[in-house]
C-alpha cells in the first residue's frame, strides 16, 4: 500500500504525521500551564490539592507525547534530530532537565520524608511549566528564523555559536513565540481544569483565569503572526533543491496553500470561542473548541515551515546546509516501514480516548481526595 | 570524515551515558518486573474477592509507583542522548535506529501512561474488571517497551537488514523484519526480561523478609513472599538458561566480548571455562605474559558453551588482533588496512561526485564496496585499540554469573521454609534476603557493563566506533552536563530512596 507511493510524497505524510504529534503536545501543554497557575492563581490549600491531582493524572499523557515527537522525527527526519540535538545542544538539555524534574514532582511532592520538600517540588512544577515550556517555543521559532550551523560533505553538523542553541531564546520573534506557547498553556490548563474539578468557587476563578491568560497571550500571537507575514524566508528550489531567501515567503505559503491559512483561521477562532464560551457562558467545556483550535492553528504553523518549497530547519549561516522535509528523511523504504506502524495511531487514540473518559466522567471532588491516601 | 578527533569529549560521553543509563538502570527492572507481580496480586484479588489481597496489591502499587515515576525522569534523557551527544551515529543510522524507537514510544509507552492513571486513580472510577485491565495493560506496556530498546541495542551489537548509501554517506534500513527478528536482539530480550523478574521478586523478598524479621504483617509478609519466590525461581532458571544462549551468541557475533568475558588471549581446541581466576592487571595483548595470577578452569566447558560442541577451538585476543592463519581468522591489522580503503574510496566517491566525474566516481564506489565490511576499523589508529579493557568484564561477567547461581538457591530456600512455614524463625535467611535486593541490583548493572564495555571500541560493531560516532561538541560542555546530571539524580535517588523506606516502614496497614 505505501510502498508504491513516491519518496516526496511520504516525505510530505510524515511532516503531517510528526507535526499532528507536535501539535497534540502543544494542545496537551494544558498540563505545564495548570502547573504555573498553581503559583500564579491565589488558590487555597484544598484548591491546590484539587489541580494537582487533576494535572497528575495526565501529565505522564504530555510526557510521552513529548517523547513520541522526539522519536518520530529520529525516525522520519534522522538529519533534523541529529543536527538540532547535536547542534542546538544547551537549549535540548535544559528543556530535557525541566520535564526530568517534573517527572518525580507529582509522585513525591506530599510524600512524607521526601527529602527536597513540597516547594521544591512545586517549584520543579513551575519550572517545567514555564522555563520549559518557553524554551520549547523557542527551539520551534528557529523554524522560521534559522540557526547558526553547517553540514559537511557527510551531513554531520557543526554549531557556529558558543550558546548550542540558547541563542534562540535571545531573538525577539522567538521569545515571542515561546511567551505566546506559555501563556497559551495557561489559558488551556484554566480551560482543562474547570471542566475537570467539582469545586464552584474554583472553577469560577478558573474561568476567568483562561479568559485573562488569552489576552496576555495576544500580544505575543499578534507579533508573531505579523512578522511571519512580512519577514523573509527560506524557500527552496524545486528543481535543484538549493535554498535562498524569498521575501514574504511565509505570507505566500499561505496564500499559495489556502488550506493552510484556512487551518490558521479556524484554529484561532476556535481557540478564542473556547475561552469565550467558558468566559461568557455557564459553560466549562470550553477545552474541546479551544484543544481542537490549539492542534490546527500548530498545524497550520508547522505547515508554513515545512511545505510548499520551504525549508523548515534552515541555517542563517549557510544557506546550503539548510534541511528540507526532502533532504532530511530517512529512506523510501523506511517510511514505509513506518507508515504501517502509524496505521495504530488511530487504534492508541482510540483507547486513550476512551479510558480517559471513563476517568474524567465524574468530577474531581475533595470528598474522593481525601478519602484516597494515594492523592498528590 | 571527522577532522579532529578529540578522545576527551568521546569519554566524557561515554561516560554520561554509562551514569545515564546506569541510574536509569535502577528503576527500570523493577518496573518490569514489579508491574506483573502487581498484575498477579490483583488476579489473585478479583478471583478471589478477598480484600485482603487487595490491599496487597494497592501497597505494591505503591511502591510501584514511586519507582515507576523516577524511572520515567531518568529515562527521558536517554531517549535524546542519542541525538545530544551521539548526532554523528543518530545521523548516520537514524534510518535504522529511529524506528524501534519510535515504535516503542507508540505501541508501548502510551499503553503504560493510560493505564498508569486508570491503574492508580481508578479503583473507584471503572469496574473492577476494567481496573484489572488496565494492571495488566501496564505491565504489557512496560516489558513492550523493553522490546523494542532492546531491538535496538541488539542491532548495534550485530547490525543486520542494512545497506550503507554512499551518496548520503549513512546506513539504510532494507529489512525491518530481519532487525526486529534478530536471534541477538530476541536472546538480549528473553535474558534481561528474565533478570528483571528475578529483580523485582528479590525486591518483594526484601521488603517482605524485613517486616518478618520485625515481626510486623506476618500474614501480608508470607502471601506476598509466596507469589514473589516462585516468580523469582522460575526466573532464575529462565535467566541462566537464556544467559548462557546469550553467551552462545556472542560467540557467534562479537567472539572478542566473549574472549574478554573469559579473559581468554591464546585460543585453543579445546578451551576451559576459568570459573575462578586472579587477573594479572599488566597483561597486554601479544605479550608473553600469563593473563591470569591464578586461575580454576573447567576443562571443555567453554567449548561447550561458545560452539555447543567440546572440542571446538575458541578463538582468543591475540587470534582476534594479530591474526591466525591457521584458523582462518583475519586480524585487526588487515581488517585495519581493509578499513582505510573504504574510507579512503568512500572519500575519493564524494570527490568525484562533486566534479561530476562518473568514471572515477565509479571506481572508488567499488573500492568502498569491496571493502565496506570493514569500514569501522578504518577509523582505529593502531590493532590493539581493537580490544575493550578485559579485567572489569571478566569480572563483571563472573559476578553477573556466580549471583544469578546465588538467587536459584535463595529462592528455593525461600519456599522451602515458606512450604514447612518456618520462615520467621530463619533470621539469618531473612536477612540475607534483605540484603539480596542490593545483589540483584549489582548483576544487572555487572551485566550492562559486560554487553557495552565488552563491545569498545564500537557503537556498532564492526562499522562505526565510537570516537566517530560523537557529536561535535567540546569536551568541557559534555563534562558539565556530566555533572549535572550527577547532582540531578543523586537527589532524586536519596528522595526515592527516602520514600520508599519511610513507605515500607509505615506498611500496608497504612492504607
Ligand atoms: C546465571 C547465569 C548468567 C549467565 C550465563 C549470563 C550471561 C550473560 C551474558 C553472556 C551477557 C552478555 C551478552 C552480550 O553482551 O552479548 C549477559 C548480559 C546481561 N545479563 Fe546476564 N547472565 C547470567 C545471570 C544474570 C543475572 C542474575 C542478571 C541480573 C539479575 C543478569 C543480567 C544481565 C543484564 C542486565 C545484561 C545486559 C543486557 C544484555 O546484554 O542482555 N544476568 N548475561
Amino acid at each position: 500500500m505505501f510502498g508504491s507511493l513516491d519518496w516526496s510524497t511520504l516525505q510530505q505524510l510524515w511532516w503531517l504525521i510528526a507535526t499532528l504529534v507536535g501539535s497534540l503536545f502543544v494542545f496537551l501543554t494544558f498540563v505545564q500551564g495548570g502547573q504555573t497557575l498553581l503559583l500564579t492563581l491565589s488558590l487555597s490549600e484544598d484548591e491546590k490539592v484539587l489541580v494537582v491531582n487533576s494535572l497528575g493524572r495526565k501529565w505522564e499523557l504530555t510526557f510521552t507525547t513529548l517523547v513520541m515527537f522526539g522519536g518520530a522525527l529520529f525516525a522520519a527526519f534522522p538529519l533534523f534530530y541529529a543536527t538540532s540535538f547535536g547542534g542546538a545542544y544547551w537549549v535540548w538539555i535544559l528543556i530535557l532537565f525541566t520535564f526530568i524534574i517534573q517527572a518525580v514532582s507529582y509522585e513525591y511532592r506530599r510524600k512524607p520524608d521526601n527529602f527536597l520538600g513540597k516547594g521544591v517540588y512545586d517549584a520543579f512544577l513551575f519550572i517545567n511549566g514555564s522555563v520549559g515550556i518557553l524554551l520549547i517555543g523557542a527551539a520551534v521559532g528557529t523554524f522560521f528564523t534559522g540557526s547558526n550551523f553547517t553540514l559537511n560533505d557527510y551531513n554531520l553538523v557543526f554549531w557556529d555559536h558558543p550558546l548550542r542553541g540558547l541563542e534562540a531564546a535571545f531573538s525577539f520573534f522567538n521569545l515571542s513565540f515561546g511567551l505566546f506557547l506559555v501563556f497559551l498553556a495557561r489559558t488551556l490548563g484554566a480551560l482543562y481544569l474547570a471542566n475537570n474539578l467539582g469545586h464552584e468557587t474554583l472553577v469560577a476563578k478558573l474561568k476567568n483565569s483562561s479568559f485573562n491568560n488569552l489576552l496576555c497571550a495576544l500580544p505575543f500571537l499578534l507579533y508573531v503572526l505579523i512578522r511571519l507575514v512580512m519577514m523573509d524566508g527560506y524557500a527552496v528550489n524545486p528543481v535543484d533543491g538549493t535554498v535562498a531567501m524569498e521575501a514574504n515567503k511565509y505570507l505566500h505559503n499561505l496564500l499559495q496553500m489556502p488550506l493552510n491559512l484556512i487551518l490558521l483561521l479556524v484554529g484561532l477562532v476556535l481557540v478564542v470561542l473556547g475561552v469565550a464560551l467558558n468566559r461568557f457562558t455557564a459553560s466549562v467545556r470550553g477545552i474541546w473548541p479551544s484543544g481542537l483550535g490549539t492542534v490546527l492553528t500548530c498545524l497550520a504553523i508547522f505547515f508554513m515551515a515545512g511545505y510548499n518549497n520551504t525549508a523548515f530547519y534552515p541555517s542563517k549561516i549557510d544557506l546550503g546546509s539548510s534541511l528540507t522535509i526532502y533532504n532530511a528523511s530517512s529512506s523510501h523504504y523506511t517510511l514505509t516501514i513506518m507508515s504501517y506502524v502509524a496505521l495504530l495511531v488511530p487504534f492508541v487514540l482510540g483507547y486513550i480516548s476512551w479510558f480517559w473518559r471513563q476517568m474524567d466522567s465524574k468530577k474531581l471532588t475533595l470528598e474522593e481526595l481525601n478519602a484516597d491516601k494515594k492523592s498528590y | 570524515m571527522i577532522e579532529q578527533i578529540d578522545l576527551t569529549m568521546v569519554n566524557w560521553a561515554r561516560a554520561t551515558f554509562a551514569l545515564t543509563a546506569m541510574y536509569h538502570w535502577i528503576f527500570v527492572p523493577l518496573t518490569l518486573g514489579l508491574s506483573f507481580i502487581c498484575a498477579f496480586f490483583e488476579s489473585i484479588y478479583v478471583k478471589t474477592g478477598d480484600e485482603q489481597w487487595k490491599k496487597l496489591t494497592r501497597f505494591w502499587m505503591t511502591l510501584f509507583g514511586i519507582n515507576f515515576a523516577i524511572g520515567v525522569a531518568t529515562g527521558i534523557i536517554l531517549e535524546f542522548e542519542f541525538g545530544t551527544n551521539w548526532s554523528n551515529y543518530s545521523w548516520m543510522v537514524g534510518d535504522i535506529f529511529g524506528v524501534p524507537l519510535a515504535i516503542e514510544g507508540l505501541l508501548a509507552f502510551f499503553l503504560e501512561a493510560t493505564f498508569f492513571a486508570v491503574m492508580f486513580f481508578g479503583w473507584n472510577r471503572v469496574s473492577k474488571g476494567a481496573h484489572l485491565f488496565s494492571t495488566w495493560m501496564v505491565a504489557i506496556g512496560s516489558n513492550l517497551s523493553a522490546v523494542w530498546i532492546l531491538v535496538a541495542n541488539g542491532w548495534m551489537q550485530y547490525p543486520v537488514g542494512m545497506k550503507f548509501n554512499p551518496d548520503l554517506a549513512r546506513f539504510e534500513m532494507v529489512d525491518f523484519l530481519a532487525i526486529a527478528t534478530s536471534p541477538v536482539a530476541i536472546s538480549h530480550f528473553v535474558h534481561v526480561t528474565s533478570a528483571a523478574f528475578l529483580y523485582a521478586s528479590l525486591f518483594v523478598v526484601a521488603v517482605s523478609s524485613w517486616y518478618l524479621l520485625k515481626k510486623r504483617h506476618l500474614q501480608f509478609a508470607k502471601r506476598s513472599l509466596t507469589v514473589a519466590c516462585t516468580f523469582g525461581l522460575l526466573a532464575s532458571l529462565f535467566v541462566a538458561f537464556t544467559g548462557d544462549e546469550h553467551a552462545f551468541h556472542a560467540a557467534d557475533v562479537q567472539p572478542m566480548k566473549l574472549a574478554a568475558m573469559e579473559g581468554l588471549y591464546q585460543g585453543e581446541a579445546p578451551t576451559g571455562l576459568v570459573a575462578v581466576g586472579l587477573m594479572n592487571f599488566s597483561k597486554k595483548p601479544g605479550d608473553d605474559q600469563d593473563p591470569f595470577i591464578f586461575e580454576v578452569k573447567i576443562p571443555m566447558a567453554l567449548s561447550l558453551l561458545a560452539n555447543r560442541d567440546i572440542d571446538s577451538f575458541v578463538p582468543g585476543i591475540d587470534d582476534l588482533v594479530y591474526g591466525n592463519p591457521e584458523k582462518n581468522i583475519m586480524g585487526v591489522e588487515e581488517k585495519m588496512v581493509r578499513g582505510k580503503l573504504a574510507v579512503a574510496g568512500l572519500g575519493e566517491y564524494k570527490a568525484a561526485k562533486k566534479t561530476g566525474d562518473d568514471l572515477a566516481a565509479g571506481k572508488a564506489l567499488t573500492l568502498f564496496e569491496k571493502n565496506s565490511d570493514y569500514l569501522g576499523y578504518g577509523y582505529l589508529d593502531y590493532a590493539e585499540q581493537a580490544v575493550p579493557y578485559v579485567p572489569l568484564i571478566f569480572y563483571s561477567f563472573r559476578v553477573m554469573v556466580s549471583l544469578g547461581t546465588f538467587f536459584i538457591f535463595l529462592f528455593l530456600v525461600y519456599l522451602y521454609f515458606l512450604y514447612k512455614d518456618q520462615l520467621e524463625k530463619q533470621a539469618l535467611l531473612l536477612k540475607l534476603g534483605a540484603f539480596s535486593f542490593f545483589l540483584g541490583l549489582i548483576a544487572h548493572e555487572a551485566g550492562w557493563i559486560v554487553t557495552e564495555v565488552g563491545r569498545q571500541p564500537w557503537a556498532i560493531q564492526d562499522l562505526l566506533p565510537v570516537s566517530v560516532a560523537r557529536s561535535n561538541l567540546d569536551a568541557g560542555t559534555v563534562e558539565v552536563t556530566f555533572f549535572m546530571f550527577l547532582i540531578l539524580f543523586t537527589a532524586l535517588l536519596i528522595a526515592e530512596l527516602k520514600i520508599m523506606t519511610k513507605q515500607i516502614s509505615i506498611g500496608p496497614e497504612g492504607d
